[in-house]
């Protein structure tokens, strides 16, 4: 039996309501909220700052680090535990390489970038989430990029390709795989790609290419959403516009 | 120490104004309290003060009671400060800041006897709810304190117990109509002293040039339910008297927030 009609309802290259913002975290250099279904996604640049153990620094360039946490009750079933698991560390790594892609670093030299993403409610997508709120804030702290980095969820469910799974989908009696992918809009290259379940080689094919076409689309909510924060303030107060938090940090 | 933002916070508070322009003993506004602020949690709510968010949610569980306790269920209140929330704050378990909010926090809702314990035990001596309260800081912009009492009591207030089936399993995914039995309304509030002066919800600024802080929870008929000094500096009983009373007082204001 194809799977036709969606859990939710949803067409199949549909995600779900998408809300974005920059700028929500104060003492950051950099912060963004990034908020898909009811996965919601905060994150914060602080750097580039001294790199402590120093035995880490690189004197060539600079480096990036992510934090990826599960507040503990974020989760759909038990209180989660606090602290970094190994599920919580494999994604910070993951979501690591990448941001890497992107950003320049080579004027920083043993300094790091620190990226912490916090998660206070979660179905599903939350490293895609993640890492769409983690483009943001990098963008909003000054940090040199030479793209942004989009993500979504896409993947199969019995042989039914679809994008951005809920966590009802992911749990489906059925045939599942689950495809986070993340790109760089601009040159379509793929920087995160994991798949967990069952699909084939026609099929995956196909979910990459949603999932790049889905974060295309994602990729204008998050251009406008870093837009926004400073259109703000160009209406109160003109000057300040083009001195603000992220603005003369690399000169 | 810096010796020169404490001279300039002093002179200030000697003119009667802080670096913020508040008076010594006003508050923050708005007290800003949403709640239902995660779906995941049984019962949550994000508390903004200034700049100054935080994020408490409550999950339920059920477990053992404790064999001095056999018909109380348990409480416990944990705080992380999230990195994510300060340039000061690293990752790792819960330095000793995080342990005193978390500590000071639980006290206030334990000896207040805010949740009937009782009402909590499904089965004398073999089962129990327990109420898990985390605090997670999202921008520490000063008296996380307060802000973590008043947002683990908001989201006791927002919780309601999950489903169970006949076999006692619970279904995280679904809610009940019944609520916490909340007696009471434990917040708190955190005097601090900065040369001869008390003052009342500190930005980070001034918390950094403190001399000593008296945190002071009451509950709504105006009983103190807790109380922990810090800071380097002794206080006198005279400065402990008025701090009490303006602890007190404040806490009422604080109160019609919830």
């Amino acid at each position: 039996m194809a799977y036709e009609k969606r859990l939710d309802g949803r067409k199949l290259d549909e995600t779900r309501p998408i809300e974005a913002k920059t700028g929500v975290i104060e003492r950051a250099d950099g912060s963004a909220m990034f908020k898909i279904g009811d996965t919601i996604a905060y994150a914060a640049v602080y750097g580039p700052r001294e790199l402590y153990p120093r035995f880490m620094q690189d004197p060539e360039k600079g480096i990036i680090r992510v934090n990826y946490n599960m507040m503990p009750f974020s989760g759909s079933g038990d209180r989660i535990r606090p602290g970094p698991n190994r599920r919580a560390k494999e994604i910070s790594m993951v979501i690591e390489k990448a941001l890497l892609s992107v950003v320049d670093l080579d004027k920083f030299p043993n300094s790091v970038v620190d990226i912490f993403i916090e998660l206070p409610q979660t179905d599903a997508g939350t490293r895609c989430a993640g890492i769409c709120a983690s483009a943001m804030a990098l963008a909003d702290a000054g940090i040199v990029m030479k793209d942004l980095v989009s993500s979504v969820a896409v993947g199969s469910v019995d042989s039914t390709v679809v994008a951005d799974l809920s966590y009802d989908e992911e749990a489906y009696d059925g045939v599942v795989s689950d495809i986070p992918i993340a790109i760089l809009p601009n040159t379509e290259e793929i920087v995160l790609l994991q798949m967990d379940g069952e699909i084939s080689k026609e099929n995956l094919l196909k979910a990459v290419k949603l999932g790049k076409k889905v974060c295309k689309d994602i990729y204008k909510i998050q251009k406008k959403a870093i837009k926004e924060k400073y259109e703000l303030k160009g209406e109160s107060k003109k000057e300040s516009a083009s001195s603000g938090k992220g603005g003369d940090k690399n000169e | 120490m810096n010796e020169e933002l404490r001279n300039h916070i002093i002179n200030l508070l000697n003119k009667g104004v802080r670096l913020d322009g508040r008076k010594p003993l006003e508050y923050r506004k708005p007290v800003d309290i949403k709640y239902d602020f995660s779906k995941s949690a049984e019962g949550s709510a994000r508390v903004q003060i200034g700049e100054t968010v935080v994020i408490a949610g409550v999950k339920l569980a059920t477990q053992e009671p404790y064999p001095d306790s056999p018909e109380e269920g348990c409480l416990m209140v944990n705080a992380e400060l999230l990195p994510i929330s300060n340039p000061e704050f690293e990752t790792g378990p819960p330095g000793i800041d995080a342990i005193e909010i978390s500590r000071v926090v639980d006290r206030g809702i334990r000896e207040s006897k805010a949740i009937d314990m009782k009402k909590l035990c499904v089965e004398k001596g073999e089962k129990v709810w327990s109420v898990m309260i985390d605090i997670c800081p999202l921008n520490d912009a000063g008296n996380l304190f307060d802000i973590s009492a008043l947002s683990a009591l908001a989201a006791l207030k927002n919780t309601k117990f999950p489903k169970t089936d006949k076999e006692g399993t619970i279904d995280y995914k679904n809610k009940t109509d019944k609520s916490l039995s909340l007696d009471k309304q434990t917040v708190s509030v955190t005097v601090c002293k900065i040369g001869d002066h008390l003052i009342v919800d500190p930005i980070t600024e001034e918390e950094k040039v403190i001399d000593a802080r008296m945190t002071i929870a009451t509950d709504q008929n105006q009983n103190l339910c807790a109380m922990q000094k810090g800071g380097d500096s002794p206080l006198t009983e005279e400065e402990i008297s008025k701090m009490v009373d303006i602890g007190v007082k404040k806490c009422d204001e604080l109160r019609k927030a919830l």
